[in-house]
């Protein structure tokens, strides 16, 4: 390279620097989630709903570099991702993780090193109470939560007994505490399956002789619906309820009519009646042909809050954009949403029921149970 | 009392499943001496052709039989491409051929069928409950499973005792050489009983995906319980292997359902469940080293 080259490659390069300089710091997000396996659904669901509120927002969004990559479900596999994204991508944030173990692998070593970290789903109670960061938000809701509301609901409507059955990880203990907490009858089992069981045979035969009145079941993505087809099989009838994980519309369409008519607890359906829900629900089936579910409705908001911080403050300001996130300054599919001291909603839950709209097995609200919920961790959160 | 009859049930049902797997595994083993990692793709391969076939054509029974078609297939493909290249080499060679073909078979599939599991429907005339002697209620299609298990059980004793087939397979167990020198072409009897293994295996997954989820990667786990069935029942002996398997298959279902009770009454649920599921799964493995330690050979083993 002669003198006069370098130069010119010198003038290319300060342009070049410039013209980055010129509109707000692009954010650099790195999306964590399950691609593949049983849970494979889950992440998509939330990697979709993320990308269409970036497509929605248009020119807003053109700050916004995404990388996604796949866990596998496997919280090696995500620890090594998120290595990966924050050494040699260097990523301002990080999102995405659908699992609970999954997250507490990852969560408090990326806040640890300076990065923000918006949740799109998993919330276990260890990052909510003593253990919560000012760099760590759950866009999505407290694990226990959805498991309240299932509770409560399971208390109004009078249900003497219950089985109640779980994975055994941290969401899946959250889940259980979180039925108990709003739940008084009587409990008749509490039953805890591996995480990714696709056999539940053993289960069935206790639920066969349990004697409850009801099930309240928190199985997620290929668990919920391997458990929902060998139920249906069993000849077992007791009626089964859940958070609304257990029949979300990646379920429903494997469980068939043997969901129909089951109640669960949720922070979102697609029939909620507010003008943010209608442009995601409707844009969402004319981009993926397909009903939108739970999750992707949290990747939505989590995206659209982004935004929203992008846009009133710069990620090199930490405290700024901490602050800016903080006012949750966003239309939610949800309605109302505010976040509490510990950076985790402040929502309403509703009970929604599984119909047939046609042929398509969805989910319909039928009455609100908690209102301005919080979570039970936020008094223990010292920030 | 129904409780533990329906649990007794269900591990009958998953050892007639390790039966399948481990029938191949252990004539594989004991005719040619070879150790088959890729054993669990086979099962995995016959999983997804059965969905892949039932889902396009609306039939269970065709997806059935295209499972041990395609099983079958897959492995005597892989016998001629790759195995057979391995017999006179040491094990070591042979778990590293193999488990490549796992990998192959596994992003194989991935690249074909995507990475979303797929979910097959029963056909109705097996769907829903029967009540069995007793009044215990009990999933038909489970019991369909054992059946399949017991008749192919049933048929391979009546192969391997009655008919040509099984005494060459019988004398190549016992000398390879000899057999080859009286003129059985000992090439084509091993891509016959490969494909064999691979066609019950391929079975194996149809069934169990049929109840369960199709997706890459399910044939690990259970490849490791094959494995542990042959050992336990001893090398080459489909008698061992299906004794084996319903040992395991017991030892596995009743621990992991009775463990956690018992265990619950003196800690709470969640521990209770980690350490029972923990010791239920540590119980096979007692069980194969009491086994191993009594009879080195295996239960009904011809060879130490």
């Amino acid at each position: 390279m002669n003198a006069r080259k370098r130069l010119q490659f010198g003038v290319a390069v300060a342009a070049l620097m410039l013209a980055g300089a010129a509109g707000a710091a692009p954010v650099k997000v790195g999306m964590i989630t399950t691609l593949s396996g049983g849970g494979a659904g889950l992440g998509i669901d939330t990697r979709d709903g993320f990308m269409l509120a970036l497509k929605q927002a248009g020119d807003a969004a053109s700050e916004v570099e995404l990388l996604v990559e796949d866990d596998q479900q496997k919280p090696d596999i995500a620890v090594q991702i998120a290595d990966k994204m924050i050494q040699s991508d260097q990523v301002d944030l990080l999102t995405g993780i659908v699992w609970s173990n999954l997250a507490m692998a990852v969560v408090p070593a990326a806040t640890a090193q300076g990065k923000f970290y918006l949740s799109t789903n998993a919330a276990p109670s260890a990052l909510a109470g003593a253990g919560c960061d000012p760099k760590y938000f759950a866009v999505s809701y407290q694990n226990d939560n959805m498991h309240e509301a299932a509770g409560a609901y399971a208390k109004k409507a009078g249900i003497g007994k219950v089985f109640i059955m779980a994975p055994n990880y941290p969401a899946g203990q959250d889940s259980l505490t979180g039925f108990k907490r709003f739940y008084d009858g009587e409990i008749t089992n509490e039953v805890y399956t591996q995480v990714g069981q696709t056999d539940y045979a053993a289960e069935i035969a206790q639920i066969r002789n349990s004697g409850a009145d009801a099930v309240f079941f928190f199985l997620p993505g290929g668990m919920g619906i391997a458990f929902m087809k060998q139920y249906a099989e069993s000849g077992v009838d007791i009626p089964l309820i859940g958070p609304a994980f257990s029949f979300s519309q990646d379920i429903l369409p494997a469980a068939g009519d043997a969901a129909l008519g089951v109640m669960n607890g949720a922070n979102w359906s697609k029939d909620l009646d507010n003008p943010a829900n209608a442009t995601f629900v409707e844009g969402f089936e004319t981009e993926y042909g397909r009903l939108p579910s739970l999750y992707a409705a949290q990747g939505y908001d989590t995206a659209n809050l982004l935004l929203s911080a992008m846009s009133k403050a710069d990620i090199t300001d930490a405290d700024a954009f901490r602050a800016a996130l903080a006012e949750a300054d966003f239309d939610s599919v949800r309605g109302k949403f505010s976040f509490g001291p510990n950076q985790h909603p402040i929502q309403d839950f509703y009970i929604r029921e599984v119909v047939k709209e046609g042929d398509v097995l969805t989910n319909k609200i039928v009455e609100p149970v908690l209102t301005d919920h919080a979570d039970a961790y936020a008094a223990d959160c010292k920030m | 009392m129904l409780l533990v009859a329906e649990q007794a049930l269900n591990g009958l049902q998953y050892g007639m499943m390790l039966f399948l797997m481990a029938a191949g595994l252990t004539l594989v083993f004991g005719v040619m001496g070879l150790i088959n990692l890729a054993h669990g793709s086979l099962y995995m391969v016959g999983a997804f052709a059965c969905a892949w076939i039932a889902a396009a054509t609306g039939w269970f029974w065709l997806g059935l039989l295209a499972s041990l078609i395609a099983a079958a297939a897959a492995g005597a493909l892989i016998e001629i491409l790759v195995i057979r290249r391995l017999y006179s080499r040491d094990h070591l060679d042979q778990v590293l051929a193999t488990f490549a073909l796992i990998l192959v078979f596994s992003e194989g599939t991935r690249w074909l069928f995507g990475s979303f599991p797929l979910y097959l429907s029963l056909p109705p005339a097996l769907t829903g409950a029967v009540t069995l002697p007793g009044g215990l209620q009990y999933p038909l299609f489970r019991l369909v499973i054992i059946l399949v298990g017991g008749a192919v059980a049933v048929g391979l004793w009546l192969m391997i005792t009655r008919t040509r087939l099984g005494i060459r397979i019988r004398a190549g167990e016992a000398d390879r050489e000899m057999i080859a020198a009286l003129g059985v072409d000992i090439s084509r009897l091993y891509t016959i009983v490969f494909a064999l293994g691979a066609a019950l295996a391929g079975l194996a997954g149809a069934l169990v995906g049929s109840i369960q989820s199709v997706q890459v990667g399910m044939g690990e786990p259970v490849l490791i319980l094959a494995f542990v069935t042959v050992v336990i029942g001893g090398i080459g002996s489909i008698k061992g292997a299906l004794i084996g398997a319903l040992l395991v298959g017991m030892t596995d279902t009743l621990g992991k359902a009775l463990l956690p009770g018992v265990l619950a009454r003196f800690m709470d649920a969640s521990s209770a469940n980690t350490i029972g599921a923990s010791l239920a799964s540590m119980l096979i493995y007692i069980l194969m080293a009491v086994v191993l330690i009594l009879r080195p050979q295996g239960l009904f083993g011809a060879r130490a």
